[in-house]
């Protein structure tokens, strides 16, 4: 483990300063002030340091300096992270990628491009438009968040029931270790000999290493999508009819469900249309061919119907389909409409749990008094509670966080896990011990052992310390059963 | 249905605590791959059986030791398959060591590896303990991806006991185009036409003709066949298993048989032997007498890496060379699984 790192803030300024442009190097806090946090806002500190080096050796020098002085290093895209994955270390420096923005080469005939990792996700997609080809996971921030940090995350996105994660559209990294060496990862070939480095590497939350470049795949842009959106008078109908679609061979590129209170809320938001009496809303999205879509679309219309949707209505342009996304799309914000503050949840289930989830989760809501709307990835079983307060309550926050880790602590219970696709972060520590035991918590920290034996690389985040899990169950067990270990 | 882990268990921390090495075996169909080693064989076959499998959610959980047969069979009930479609080296092959050795079918671009629907595993470590990665959900972003890095790593980081995968509704329709091409073209058309978003999920040349796979509805899959170049190919089934399972007459004899992971538009290099381009592209075969280091840079130049994948020279190095960092931290990781080097000692690298 880290000790604190003995040298000043103005030292490290001056040798960062040696060799990079001394406007990007950051040690006043008010100019500091916007990398206090990452999209979990409640979660803050302010570092030593934030750097915005603008080339690959320029990393590399940091990182052997800060490697030689013990110094924290949190490497960070655009911030938009959930999990606090970003937060700064108050001893150590903030490593942005910031300045690293540039497309640097697509291969159309090869579908593949070499990107920076401060592109932004949307970016990519925008340019390999021209070429007919598109980068398949679509975060809700895609718009802003880096592709560096959704290969940090392990993003994923509402279409990764049929095109993947981040990890199952990516080639190649270029990585730059604590050291401060450099090593590429993958090949240009979908695979490459020995151990999968690239997928362990891939949703590792900045522990392992600075990420300086990434190839990814590129998908052809389907010729055609379309969604169908069916309200349902009860959550069981709703969730049958996902098992349903499925059960008849489709995989729809799309499939994500909304409660009650989520569908009120995103209606009056965005006016698109949805059935406000429904206790819980599908939107179905089918691309491929123009003769696929037409096939699936029919059968997922008359499916719904035969289990019981209250209505249904398809979209018959690519103005409508946009309109039925924007409500599921504008969600969150939708939500915050309705209340002061809220917290997004990230558990994943077994989709067959789903009704049993929601009931105890309404219990909960019950017993804390806080509201909850629930958006769900129903395609995946990724469930995402938005929890309702007011932050201005003295003690509202720090409920509204038990209530969320019950919540996580319920998806292990039924078969599922704490993060579908936000990351671990300072957030869910305390729950990673409701998920794996010591030896297998140990088995992570030799891991990380194998790349940052001092742990200076993103410190408190994402792998607990096992001496901390014993805490973490204490206080866990005096409210709730022990998960199964 | 059998579990025998603690039983294996067992037999890990005794050979352990007595200095002893450990071979992994699950069906022995894929003996022949990685380098030649001596140890102690840890049979994994009886440690077999599907412990749940559930249609509607696309799961399926099941012991290392079980035969892919078995598993497929399972999912043919359901219509439903093992998207990857392993190869089958032999009627033993297990679903542990497809892991173990990352094995794909052709279909491997389109419809994604073994890494890529693995979603979780339990193993057993260096340390004789047993621990469980992942889950049985599609997301699950909690802690290292340990599952995953299972892919490839030859046994060398301790004994897969149990696995949870994705599995994937069968297409409605399948259909194969076959016509007579040099392998310059095959590789710019395969290419072309995987640019498209039409319903493609195998490409191979082979022996002067290009195989293209077209797969799902039954009207995108005719659509697209009236449109494309190529005849309909008699018992296409048949030759995509051959392909998948070695069984074709290209891989007969005693060559050996070279394995190029490559970038899917890189130019075939000049090369005496015989090629058999798979994956659209991205896998060429080659069966040719040569030494690693010159492959080595042709699959450089072609943006990747090579394995002597069949025959030829086993007691010296067969997969492409790590650069030295690299071979650091994958010495690091080997350790940290298993401090003692109990497992498969040397089977993927001399230095592992």
């Amino acid at each position: 483990m880290s000790d604190a790192p003995s040298i000043s803030r103005e030292q490290l300024a001056q040798q960062f300063r040696r060799f990079i442009n001394p406007e990007y190097v950051i040690s006043d806090s008010e100019t500091q002030k916007p990398y206090e946090c990452d999209g979990l806002s409640m979660y803050c500190e302010m570092p030593m340091l934030v750097v915005l080096p603008e080339t690959v050796d320029q990393v590399q020098e940091v990182m052997r300096i800060c490697h030689q002085q013990g110094v924290p290093v949190v490497a960070r895209g655009a911030g938009t992270g959930l999990c606090a994955g970003a937060m700064p270390n108050e001893e150590g420096i903030v490593l942005s990628l910031a300045k690293f923005n540039r497309i640097l080469s697509i291969d159309a005939k090869a579908r593949t491009a070499r990107v920076q990792p401060g592109v932004r996700n949307l970016a990519i997609s925008e340019a390999c438009a021209s070429y007919g080809l598109y980068y398949g996971p679509d975060p809700s921030s895609q718009i802003a968040c880096t592709i560096g940090g959704n290969v940090a995350e392990n993003s994923g996105g509402v279409h990764c029931l049929k095109y993947g994660l981040t990890v199952h559209n990516i080639l190649q990294i270029e990585m730059i270790t604590v050291e401060g060496d450099k090593v590429t990862v993958g090949s240009e070939g979908l695979d490459s000999c020995g151990m999968d480095l690239l997928a362990l590497l891939t949703g590792s939350e900045g522990l392992l290493g600075i990420i300086t470049e990434i190839t990814v795949k590129l998908l052809p842009i389907p010729e055609q999508a379309q969604v169908v959106v069916a309200g349902f008078d009860s959550v069981k109908k709703a969730g049958d009819a996902v098992g349903g679609v499925i059960s008849r061979g489709i995989i729809p590129a799309g499939l994500e469900m909304m409660d009650t209170h989520a569908i009120c809320a995103a209606e009056d938001f965005a006016q698109a249309g949805y059935p406000k009496d429904a206790k819980a809303l599908l939107l179905c999205e089918v691309d491929g061919t123009a003769e696929e879509v037409y096939e699936h679309i029919e059968l997922v219309e008359n499916l719904f119907a035969e289990l019981g949707a209250t209505s249904v209505r398809t979209s018959q342009n690519e103005s409508e389909r946009a309109l039925l996304w924007k409500g599921r799309k504008s969600a969150f914000p939708a939500v915050g409409r309705i209340s002061p503050d809220y917290y997004c949840m990230d558990g994943t289930i077994p989709r067959g749990q789903l009704a049993h989830v929601l009931t105890e989760m309404e219990k909960m809501s019950e017993h804390y008094g806080l509201r909850v709307a629930n958006v769900f990835h129903a395609g995946d079983g990724n469930l995402h509670p938005l929890i309702l307060f007011d932050a201005n309550i003295p003690g509202e926050f720090d409920k509204t966080e038990e209530f969320g880790g019950k919540i996580l602590e319920l998806c292990v219970e039924v078969g599922g896990c704490i993060t579908g696709e936000h990351g671990v972060g300072i957030e869910k520590i305390r729950q990673m011990p409701v998920q794996f035991n010591d030896q297998e918590l140990a088995q992570f920290q030799r891991i990380k052992d194998a790349f940052d034996p001092g742990w200076t690389l993103n410190p408190g985040k994402g792998i607990p310390i096992l001496k901390r899990c014993q805490e973490y169950r204490a206080i866990s067990t005096e409210t709730t059963k022990v998960a199964p270990q | 249905m059998n579990d025998i882990s603690l039983a294996l268990q067992e037999q890990v921390i005794s050979a352990r605590s007595e200095g002893r090495k450990i071979a992994i075996v699950g069906g022995g169909s894929k003996a022949f791959m990685g380098r030649q080693i001596e140890a102690e064989p840890l049979a994994l076959a009886e440690h077999r059986g599907i412990i749940s499998y559930h249609p509607v959610e696309l799961v399926l959980r099941v012991r290392a030791g079980t035969p892919l047969t078995e598993i497929i069979a399972a999912l043919d009930e359901q219509d439903q398959m093992l998207a990857f479609d392993p190869p089958q080296f032999g009627p033993t092959s297990t679903i542990g060591g497809t892991l173990a050795c990352n094995q794909s079918g052709p279909g491997r671009p389109w419809q994604g590896s073994v890494r890529d629907h693995v979603l979780g595993i339990q193993l057993i470590n260096g340390l004789g303990e047993h621990l469980r990665f992942g889950g049985q959900v599609m997301k699950n972003v909690a802690g290292y991806d340990v599952s995953r890095l299972m892919a490839g790593s030859m046994g060398t980081l301790g004994v897969i006991t149990e696995i949870s995968l994705k599995v994937l509704p069968k297409p409605a329709m399948e259909l194969t185009l076959v016509e007579e091409m040099d392998a310059y073209r095959a590789i710019e058309v395969m290419n072309q036409r995987a640019g498209l978003p039409k319903p493609m999920t195998a490409a191979c040349w082979s022996q002067g003709k290009l195989y293209t796979r077209l797969a799902g509805a039954a009207s995108a899959v005719d659509a697209t066949a009236n449109h494309w170049s190529g005849q309909p190919l008699e018992e296409a089934e048949q030759f995509w298993q051959q392909l998948r399972d070695q069984q074709l007459f290209y891989f007969t004899g005693d060559k050996p048989l070279w394995r190029f992971s490559v970038g899917s538009a890189a130019e075939n290099p000049d090369l005496d032997g015989s090629w058999l381009i798979d994956w659209g592209g991205s896998q060429r075969w080659l069966r040719a007498s040569a030494e690693l280091e010159s492959m080595q840079d042709k699959a450089a130049q072609m943006g990747g890496q090579v394995a002597l994948f069949r025959g030829g020279d086993r007691s010296s190095e067969v997969f492409h060379p790590q650069p030295l960092a690299l071979q650091q931290i994958q010495k690091r990781i080997k350790n940290s699984f298993d401090p003692d080097g109990v497992f498969n000692p040397g089977r993927l690298y001399r230095w592992l």
